[in-house]
């Protein structure tokens, strides 16, 4: 079998090692996934060498614009790996996904409608505790996720040893130790994007675990409630929270339907009355 | 089947509204305390620490001298002189030698050569004396001031400066009534104020964003360095001994940058006490540590995005407006070149400013970049004064002997100390260039403030020259 051919068969048949975005909605946020295999999310805090990297692996091919209707600046870019074409998308630099800023905001509506295959989280190994923070909130929304632990040549200067497998056995997802900078690292880093988009790899995320019992069943009963209204949605505990948390824009996104849509199916796709009938099916 | 799709996604959200009731307390408190109890059990296993107690850290220790209250500012100062001193000093010999060769051998060879294949005169001089000799004049002196400055400051940019700098400002602009992040953006545009404008998109409140855009135009850009730093060379250096010439230049060409800081926190105060009233909006700055500059990556990147980008931008512009010169100086009309008709219609007005009529026609030519103001104010001064035997080293600017040649020029055409001080006040405090303007319009997409914005700071530029003249005037016939 050619790889056309293997990449024809994916295509044609969903399985466990197809991509798993959500085309329709990413071209709603401005990505065109014609051409384009795998879509990769670039996240992380500001200062933690997101464009270093970003520009390392796209070189060239990269395009600057905006995000439809806002006024936050995007770039994209694209590489060629294992005869598949990534597309990266460099979101806005944060420090966490739980407030209303327009950077966050961004940010969260394209992990969470978008689906990207793989996001991409960076994180500087020398203030790992306030990294993690935002590397926890995207793991509560995909599971997808590689950490890119960057800046480790000046973690060393600093002295500090940081040991990427023990976090990565703690995050429950692959962390590649990099020096952007310096260009080390990066083709692990791909390897690593390689495999979870191609699913590879499975991973086992870190849940949120420090939450009191009271919240524990509460958020049991709203995911219990979210499994039977949306039962393909793939991160119904972080949602669950959301609600818990009052977050508007996801309550929103349950009224006008728009988080029944995070799930392609080829259902919807044919027939429009489906998706209502899919969450009108309990 | 028939059951509406809001019915249970309804019910859903009415549960999660009840069971966020019946928790009480601050639900989203609990979580981000949830989330950082996990952050830093997570961290605190994977980091190892050199010993228990804190090591000297370099980042800190020099954050604690260049943030502080008191060395802040004049380190920073110092910072910009030592660069504008290093610039000005340091491209007096290229620039000598890019003329020499542009304008000493190649002019006269295509002058030559344009004769030989038998061009029309007119049409030899909207190419040659109009076209290339503006653009010629452009590339020498600006190329060598650029391949210095923009390097320079590149690496200071890469070495961690720019966060520092707008951590000491932050407190200024909040007492301005603007966002602390201003201080970010007026960095973005010593570069180039339509990069500037766009960066205030890093704030949010649509208010604190105008003032923000309105006032960019303050920070004086790359199109403008050169003329601050060749009028300073003409005028200030030449006040004071020949070895003490590049540092007085350097500090007045610092002088009218601060300025510049000074006028952004001055119209920002009135601004938002006035058209733009509302709330102050707060944000933490995060100060990156400091990363070894990049030397070769830095200097590589710094000429080709910035030096060969400004300087071609000026070229681009220098070749239509270089003839535009060479026509209005040839064409004439009732026994009169055309820019004699405009200069001395402008003439009094700006005399009025302690300025003059090619001073303002070169800017009213110079709207699409600010870039070429000198070389048209060059150009226009030798066409109209109608000297003669001035082709070579009227372009070259920056060695000591010519600056005294250009100085001759210029003091033939009738300038003064004021004109020279004028001169860059003005070039500090005018309109933005066109290409700002309408990035202003399409951030905004309101006319009326774009038209604020690019009005704004010409009336301001007008009365601050005026005062300027007039007073120096009065003081000089005591």
């Amino acid at each position: 079998m050619s790889e056309v051919d293997i990449k024809q068969a994916r295509k044609d048949a969903p399985c466990e090692t197809c991509p798993v975005h959500n085309a329709a909605n990413l071209k709603k946020l401005g990505v065109d996934m014609q051409e384009w295999d795998f879509v990769i999310a670039l996240a992380g805090n500001p200062n933690t060498g997101k464009s270093t990297v970003f520009n390392a692996l796209t070189g060239l091919r990269q395009h600057t614009g905006n995000w439809p209707g806002k006024t936050v600046t995007r770039a994209e870019g694209g590489f060629e790996y294992g005869g598949y074409n990534y597309k990266i998308v460099d979101l806005p630099g944060t420090y966490s996904l739980l407030s209303t800023s327009l950077d966050e905001e961004v940010a969260r509506d394209f992990i969470l409608f978008g689906r990207p295959d793989v996001t991409v989280v960076m994180a500087d190994a020398n203030r790992l505790e306030r990294n993690l923070n935002l590397v926890l909130q995207i793991l509560e929304i995909t599971d997808r996720v590689v950490v890119c632990l960057n800046l480790m040549d000046e973690a060393k200067r600093h002295g500090l040893e940081v040991d990427h497998r023990r976090l990565a056995r703690d995050l429950g997802v692959p962390v590649v130790p990099t020096s952007a900078r310096y260009g080390e690292g990066l083709d692990e880093l791909i390897l690593a994007i390689h495999e979870i988009a191609t699913g590879e790899t499975r991973t086992k995320p870190h849940r949120i675990k420090a939450l009191s019992p009271e919240l524990e069943t509460a958020v049991a009963e709203i995911v219990r409630e979210l499994e039977r209204v949306y039962p393909y949605l793939p991160n119904r505990r972080w949602v669950a929270l959301r609600l818990m948390d009052g977050d508007e824009r996801i309550i929103a996104a349950i009224e006008n339907g728009e988080l029944g849509t995070i799930v392609e199916m080829e259902v919807i796709a044919e027939d429009p009355g489906a998706g209502k009938t899919m969450e009108a099916a309990v | 089947m028939t059951v509406s799709a809001k019915g249970p996604s309804k019910k859903l959200i009415d549960r999660a509204r009840v069971i966020r009731w019946e928790i009480g307390g601050d639900i989203h408190e609990r979580l981000v305390e949830a989330i950082y109890t996990d952050a830093a059990r997570i961290a605190d296993r994977a980091v190892t620490r050199p010993g228990e107690e804190r090591r000297f850290d370099l980042d800190r220790a020099i954050d604690r001298v260049v943030t502080s209250r008191i060395w802040g500012f004049p380190i920073m100062i110092l910072l910009f002189t030592l660069i504008f001193w290093l610039t000005i000093s340091g491209a007096n010999v290229p620039s000598q030698m890019i003329s020499r060769v542009l304008i000493g051998s190649v002019y006269p060879f295509l002058k030559e050569g344009a004769s030989a294949i038998g061009f029309p005169w007119w049409l030899s001089g909207v190419l040659i004396d109009g076209m290339y000799l503006a653009t010629a004049w452009v590339v020498s002196v600006m190329l060598p001031p650029m391949a210095i400055f923009f390097p320079l400051f590149t690496l200071l940019e890469d070495f961690g400066f720019l966060p520092r700098l707008a951590f000491n400002l932050d407190n200024i602009f909040k007492k301005a009534g603007a966002h602390g992040k201003q201080a970010l953006s007026m960095m973005m545009g010593f570069g180039c104020n339509a990069a500037g404008v766009i960066a205030t998109r890093i704030i949010d409140s649509p208010r604190e964003r105008m003032i923000a855009i309105i006032t960019n135009n303050f920070a004086l850009c790359n199109g403008r360095w050169p003329t601050q730093i060749l009028i300073a060379t003409i005028f200030i250096g030449t006040l004071v001994p020949a070895h003490l010439a590049g540092l007085f230049s350097a500090m007045a060409v610092v002088g009218i940058a601060l300025l510049g800081v000074l006028l952004t926190f001055v119209v920002s105060w009135f601004l938002s006490r006035t058209w733009l009233r509302g709330e102050l909006s707060t944000f933490s700055l995060e100060l990156p540590p400091y990363r070894p500059p990049r030397i070769w990556q830095t200097i590589y990147t710094s000429i080709i995005d910035r030096t060969i980008f400004v300087l071609w931008r000026a070229v681009v512009f220098a070749l239509p407006a270089g003839a535009v010169i060479w026509l209005s100086a040839n064409l004439s009309l009732g026994g009169q070149t055309l820019a004699e008709h405009l200069v001395s219609f402008l003439n009094p007005f700006g005399l009025l400013l302690g300025l003059n009529g090619v001073i303002l026609m070169a800017y009213i030519i110079a709207i699409p970049a600010n870039e070429i103001v000198i070389p048209t104010v060059m150009m226009l001064t030798v066409l109209t004064a109608g000297l003669t035997g001035i082709g070579e080293g009227a372009g070259v600017m920056f060695e000591l002997e010519s600056t005294i040649q250009t100085l001759d020029i210029l003091t033939a055409g009738g300038w003064t100390l004021l004109t020279g001080v004028n001169l860059m006040l003005f070039s500090l405090i005018h309109n933005p260039c066109s290409t700002t303007v309408y990035t202003i319009y399409k951030e905004t997409g309101d006319l009326k403030w774009t038209v604020v914005s690019a009005l704004l700071p010409l009336v301001i530029g007008f009365v601050v020259t005026f005062l300027v003249a007039q007073i120096w005037q009065t003081l000089a016939a005591l």
